[in-house]
């Protein structure tokens, strides 16, 4: 799978070289700039790209933008967006187009290199994955999570591991049920949340937006 | 001694200004002189009110060992500022002269008797008072007689260049026969008269830029602020910057403590048992391979917190979004993690220094706190917008109200923050809400990368 990954610290850029070595991906480019990384994404097609958020020049939020640019210009191309923080705003900013294929997680989540890889074979995939951090603060929001209301408490904890990027699978093994009954949330959800019939992908995707309060 | 220097001032203006562009452009000279005769007449008109308030100022002191006239006395002298405020606006409107307000600040207002009769001493106990009531005697004597002067010349012209028409009945109904230093008794000496005409007009127009700053000159005299007064302000603001930069000091000195605890008892106490645990599972990895996974497995968790606890203290700090984006979407952000349902509407044309903006966002979000915390709402509604060089926020919430900053620290603690950047903050809450918080900050803006909605 071919990489383009954009971090401006060196010592992270050459471990993470070195984890998605190990994991086989093939780094096709490794820079360091917002401009770099944009004609990076725009020559190379890669299949994913690890972008950080804050990458020079203006060290401010370089690698977003750069992101959303290249996402404008090839919609859906899959990025996985590392930041020091995470920030609802941003995530609506990076899911606003709803094609789906974005992963926002905090830095942190490199430490468990299986998982983080996981991750990235997700977001390849179409798939969104959100920091359990950015969930955190949208669970929290009690005022804003009304639409949510109708439904059940179980149905919003297969909402919150689904915007983490979780496959059915994964989400049965988290809650300690069988695939089939995660299967019947998920549609509950969908139908509950009045999203339309579609893809199975697509339609997660417009849950976490849901979620997110995004107009699709 | 004063005056003498505030007519220095005038002249100053003058002549880098009107009379400089004048001399170039004979046509623009003639445009100055003719308004300044017009404008005569309205300065003139001032009389009317002038003495009007001077008898009421009069009855009302002579009512003051009544008591009645504590009562009298404040709105007198209130419409006597109105209208020393008017004559200095028209001064620097027609002759681009800036007269200061030269009044003391006055105690907040209170009510009753007690209040108006504080009022009324603060008002007569400060000289700017007897100084626009001596404008008010003098002003309709000296700038009057200014004031009509130029016109008066003007139509005395006018008069000279129409007696070759008219001497003949002035002289049959009795009137003044005489022009200048010509006696008009035959057409001869009407027609000399008439050649006066122009000149005397040209005089007339000549002299009325003058006369107009010879009366401005007499009003800054007056109506501006003494050496001494000047001396009381810039006093009164050097008190205000050392109470707010050591208001600042000391926030500043809490904000470091803070820090410095947050860190001593969070990231650093992690990293030493950070340190310590990898120093064990070492020694452990051959002798108790399992035990060292599981102690590998702890560091692991432990620097996760630490870097945890290292972001939320650099939020506390300086946070990153404000950085990246500036004060619009910072708030939004600030918004989005808010319990409560916040509307933002934000319109800035560029970003403010940093220092202000983090100011600014601070505040906000201490309002954001306060709203969520106290007064029960769950709507809040926030605006950002740029005015007169003015950076304003607003944020009104429909909850309880009754919020009080003489009661509440957080309010204060608000004030505090905005006066180190001259800033203000007012508080409307009224029992049973909704409480609007205005925070105004005086600060110019530079268009560098802005918001991105």
């Amino acid at each position: 799978m071919r990489v383009v990954l954009a971090e401006d610290l060196f010592l992270l850029r050459d471990g993470l070289i070195r984890m998605l070595q190990a994991y086989d991906f093939e780094v096709v480019a490794a820079v360091d700039t917002g401009p770099d990384l944009l004609q990076a994404l725009l020559t190379e097609r890669p299949d994913v790209a690890v972008v950080d958020v804050r990458l020079p020049p203006t060290f401010t939020d370089e690698g977003l933008q750069a992101a959303l640019e290249a996402r404008r210009q090839i919609p859906g191309l899959p990025v996985l967006v590392l930041s020091q923080y995470v920030e609802q705003l941003y995530a609506k900013e990076l899911l606003a187009d709803g094609s789906g294929a974005i992963g926002y997680l905090l830095k942190d989540r490199v430490f468990d290199p299986d998982e983080f890889v996981a991750t990235v074979h997700r977001v390849a995939a179409g798939g969104t994955a959100l920091d359990p951090q950015v969930i955190a603060m949208l669970v929290s929001n009690t005022e804003r999570t009304k639409p949510l209301e109708r439904l059940t408490p179980r149905e919003r904890e297969v909402l919150e591991l689904m915007a983490e990027g979780r496959s059915n699978g994964a989400i049965a093994e988290r809650m300690v049920i069988t695939e089939r009954a995660v299967k019947k949330h998920t549609a509950n959800i969908f139908l509950k949340l009045d999203l339309p019939p579609s893809e199975e992908d697509h339609r997660r995707v417009l849950a976490v937006l849901a979620f997110l309060q995004v107009a699709p | 001694m004063t005056s003498s220097i505030t007519t220095g001032v005038v002249n100053n203006v003058q002549n880098t200004d009107t009379t400089g562009r004048s001399g170039r452009n004979p046509l623009r000279a003639l445009g100055n002189a003719i308004r300044s005769c017009l404008r005569g007449p309205v300065l003139a008109a001032l009389a009317v009110p002038q003495l009007l308030l001077l008898t009421a100022a009069t009855v009302a002191a002579s009512l003051l060992g009544l008591g009645v006239g504590a009562l009298l006395v404040p709105p007198t002298i209130v419409a006597i500022r109105g209208l020393a405020g008017l004559r200095r606006r028209l001064a620097a409107d027609w002759t681009g002269v800036e007269i200061r307000d030269p009044y003391q600040p006055l105690p907040d207002a209170e009510a009753g008797f007690k209040g108006a009769w504080k009022r009324c001493q603060a008002m007569l106990s400060d000289q700017a008072t007897w100084r626009d009531l001596l404008w008010l005697l003098v002003d309709p004597m000296v700038g009057f007689t200014l004031a009509i002067l130029p016109l008066t010349v003007v139509a005395y012209g006018v008069l000279g260049l129409v007696l070759p028409q008219f001497w003949q009945s002035i002289a049959d109904n009795g009137g003044n026969t005489w022009y200048l230093w010509i006696h008009v008794t035959s057409s001869g000496a009407a027609g000399t008269a008439a050649l006066f005409g122009v000149p005397v007009m040209l005089a007339g127009l000549a002299v009325a830029p003058a006369v107009m700053r010879a009366h401005t000159a007499l009003a800054k005299s007056l109506l501006g602020p003494t050496a001494r007064a000047e001396a009381l302000a810039a006093e009164r603001k050097v008190a205000h910057l050392t109470e707010t930069r050591r208001d600042a000091l000391t926030t500043q000195a809490a904000e470091l403590r803070r820090i410095e605890r947050d860190l001593h008892d969070g990231a650093q106490a992690r990293l030493v048992a950070m340190g310590m645990n990898l120093g064990v599972a070492e020694r452990l990895v051959e002798r108790d391979p399992e035990a060292a996974k599981q102690l590998l497995a702890e560091t692991r968790q432990a620097s996760a917190s630490a870097l945890n606890e290292l972001r939320d203290l650099v939020r506390g700090i300086h946070p990153p979004v404000l950085a990246d984006r500036g004060l619009a979407d910072a708030v939004r952000a600030l918004c989005m993690d808010s319990p409560l349902n916040v509307t933002v509407s934000a319109e800035l044309p560029g970003r403010p220094e940093a220092p202000v903006e983090s100011a600014l966002y601070f505040a906000v979000s201490e309002a954001l706190t306060n709203a969520a915390k106290h007064s029960g709402a769950s709507h809040v509604d926030v605006q950002l917008w740029y005015e007169n060089g003015t950076l304003k926020a607003q944020i009104t919430d429909d909850g309880t109200g009754g919020a009080d900053p003489s009661r509440g620290t957080g309010l204060r603690g608000l004030e505090r923050r905005l006066a180190t950047f001259d800033g203000v903050l007012a508080v409307r809450s009224p029992l049973g809400g909704p409480t609007t918080l205005t925070m105004e900050l005086p600060c110019e803006l530079y268009s560098r990368r802005t918001s991105s909605s």
